[in-house]
């Protein structure tokens, strides 16, 4: 689960990292209500989107004075931002972060993340901060330093001074950066974080640390948790289809092509996608129905894809297991009947009671169209797909 | 003979008052697996299905003599079960629950590490030895006693491969669900030592999926160590990248995680990869006929 940097830094205030003075407005007149409170100026005005590169895109500003701030709020929200991590079509800027502008000497970067492959949660810290960093780790390896943390005893000391002196740090900033470092574990933490990120961590001219971005993405596996998280769900930012398939139990992401897929499983769902790419279609979504799928979730999940007006054929692949398939196969056909569905639906059964489900397809006199076997299905389904409607 | 669990598994189910676990206790007795007790604290004295219920971990394997235990309790209390289990002595650990928060999953791997006891999953099917011993979620009736290991990220998809080798004719020495989560016990690259280790076991499946690197090292391991033939099969070549595929840990994230690399690294390592999920199954035949 993403949230915006404002959020970000509301929490990182909590755990007393330092944070430039700074306020979120949702309109024009709010944004210039709030920057007298923040600052005399000069002010940054920064749009809050869930997605990096918004200084290259135009999303930061930078103003002097208090025109420059009119400007600058005016042309930042409501803009269409399209950065590297937005996809060409962009988001729509709806919330604006107003803050004090900083005095920079230096930028570096700080991030806490999981380590996979060693099961720990790994300091990540460069000199190279401002940048893409996976750029650097690609181009100058050299220039990451990692430090993983042992769950039992925590961040140490130890651990903590090896970093700063790497990083370079002297003088104030060399006392401030083991202290950041600790609350940024604790954050990590007790927040059930996936990722958090300082991404520029300013040296200011004064000789002070400051954390000038704040990117956290939380565990969405512990979200049961942190009841106040679903406070900070914006929705602007999430796919009305997706949010829509959560209150189902259902895992649905939404994707380019024109074949809409309903798999129950998600590698077997991944699986069907890759299928329908290699037999030259292109699948709509991905979307698992889960191990224990009923007739009111098939039919939910049939909604959700004939949502998507791209979609020009289905195909059903489910593997029953302990789902039986004549029990969804009963499932397809009433969602089939009550929905009307005019889209051509291939589908395909295996596992326990396949016959009966076959049979229940067969007799219902809808135009389903069987098939068996994962390419059969799957050259079938891009053939409808071609046909059209 | 197989790896993991067999005819002497003695298994207990914590969580085995539940639906799931009361369900799936049934089925994984009928298979045949020897169920001698389950756990849910407060419900000492209780039967399900015949199997005796204790109130902790500690008293079923004192009074049953257990060495394996299968869990589906609640996400929110799992990682405490699994470390429970882990405490009490159990030898063999199989979390079926989804959706345990990532950092206790980092506190159980830690509390693990220097302890004797295998964990399998969490989020996974399980694992079954066809003919002997059924852990897990899986139909069994879709697997066939034979020769070739099974070790896989995912459940249905594994269901998949099984059903297509089954139909070939040809058995299943033990097959694994490692599960779908970022941190999980047993790794691709632990159980195709095991494989490799196995007397009973001449060729290998192996299915992974998009996020995370483990696919990657499996395929290192198998270059240096394993002569037996695998076949593997990656999930989410078209999945886009910075999406959550259903299971947590599949996600491409930061360049990393990508189908193309891990089936590159496999091929490097002499594994004949499968590029579609409809073909695993013909792929080891075929491997298998050659030799």
């Amino acid at each position: 689960m993403k949230i915006h940097e404002y959020q970000g830094k509301e929490i990182f205030r909590r755990y007393q990292i330092p944070v430039p003075a700074g306020k979120a407005a949702f309109s024009v007149e709010e944004a210039l209500k709030v920057a007298p409170e923040v600052s005399k100026g000069p002010w940054v005005v920064k749009a809050q989107i869930h997605a990096g590169g918004r200084g290259k895109g135009g999303g930061v500003k930078v103003a002097k004075a208090v025109d420059e701030l009119k400007a600058a709020v005016t042309k930042i929200f409501g803009m269409t931002l399209v950065t590297h991590q937005t996809g060409p079509e962009g988001k729509v800027v709806k919330r604006l972060l107003i803050e004090e502008g900083a005095d920079i000497a230096a930028e570096y970067y700080l991030a806490l993340t999981l380590d996979r492959a060693a099961s720990k949660i790994t300091i990540i810290a460069s000199q190279a901060g401002g940048m893409d960093i996976e750029e650097v780790a690609a181009k100058e390896p050299q220039k990451i330093f990692k430090e993983s943390i042992d769950p039992a005893v925590g961040l140490r000391d130890y651990q903590c001074r090896a970093l700063t002196a790497k990083m370079g740090f002297t003088g104030t900033a060399a006392k401030q950066f083991p202290d950041i470092l600790k609350k940024l574990y604790k954050v990590y933490w007790e927040c059930d974080c996936s990722l958090a990120e300082i991404n520029p961590l300013v040296l200011t001219k004064q000789g002070s640390l400051i954390a000038l971005d704040a990117k956290i993405n939380f565990d969405e596996n512990a979200v049961f948790r942190h009841l106040s998280y679903n406070e900070m769900i914006d929705p602007n930012e999430e796919d009305p289809a997706e949010q829509n398939a959560k209150k189902f139990d259902l895992s649905y992401i939404s994707l380019d092509g024109n074949i809409g897929c309903m798999v129950n499983g998600a590698g077997l769902a991944m699986g069907t996608m890759d299928i329908i790419k290699l037999e030259g279609g292109d699948p709509a979504n991905f979307l698992d129905v889960g191990g224990g799928a009923t007739e009111s979730k098939v039919k939910e999940a049939f909604k959700i894809i004939l949502q998507d007006e791209k979609v020009k054929a289905i195909l059903v692949n489910i593997f029953g297991g302990i789902m039986k398939c004549d029990v969804i196969a009963a499932g397809i056909v009433g969602a089939a009947r009550e929905l009307k569905m005019t889209v051509p639906l291939v589908v395909r059964l295996e596992g326990t009671n396949v016959e009966a489900g076959k049979r229940i397809l067969a007799d219902s006199g809808l135009a389903i169209i069987p098939a068996t076997g994962m390419k059969e299905a799957a050259q079938k389904v891009v053939q409808a797909a071609r046909g059209g409607r | 003979m197989s790896i993991l669990v067999n005819k002497q598994t003695r298994l207990i189910v914590q969580g085995i008052t539940g639906q799931a676990g009361s369900f799936h206790a049934k089925m994984c007795k009928e298979y045949g697996t020897q169920v001698v007790g389950g756990v849910t604290p407060g419900k000492a004295g209780e039967r399900i299905e015949g199997i005796p219920v204790f109130n902790s971990v500690a008293d079923a394997v004192e009074a049953t003599q257990a060495n394996t235990t299968m869990i589906y309790v609640p996400a929110a209390f799992a990682a405490d079960a699994i470390i429970e289990a882990a405490d009490a002595g159990l030898a063999v650990i199989i979390a079926i629950t989804e959706g345990i928060p990532v950092n206790d999953m980092v506190s159980v791997k830690n509390f693990l590490r220097n302890r004797k006891c295998t964990l399998v999953g969490p989020n996974c099917p399980g694992v079954i030895t066809p003919g002997e011993c059924k852990i897990g979620i899986m139909p069994g009736y879709i697997h066939k006693p034979g020769r070739v290991g099974v070790v896989s990220r995912s459940g249905t998809l594994t269901y998949e491969a099984v059903h297509q080798l089954t139909t070939l004719g040809i058995g299943q020495s033990t097959c694994v669900g490692i599960g779908g989560d970022p941190v999980n016990g047993l790794s691709h690259r632990d159980v195709l030592q095991l494989f490799n280790e196995d007397a009973n076991t001449d060729a290998i499946v192996m299915i992974g999926e998009i996020g995370g690197s483990a696919e990657e090292e499996a395929a290192e391991y198998a270059r240096a160590c394993v002569k037996k033939p695998i076949v593997g099969f990656i999930a989410g070549q078209t999945a886009p990248p910075g999406k959550r595929m259903g299971h947590a840990g599949a996600i491409i994230s930061g360049g990393s995680g990508k189908a193309s690399d891990k089936i590159k690294a496999m091929e490097k390592a002499g594994i004949a990869v499968s590029k579609s999920p409809a073909t695993i199954g013909e792929t080891l035949a075929s491997l298998m006929g050659k030799r």
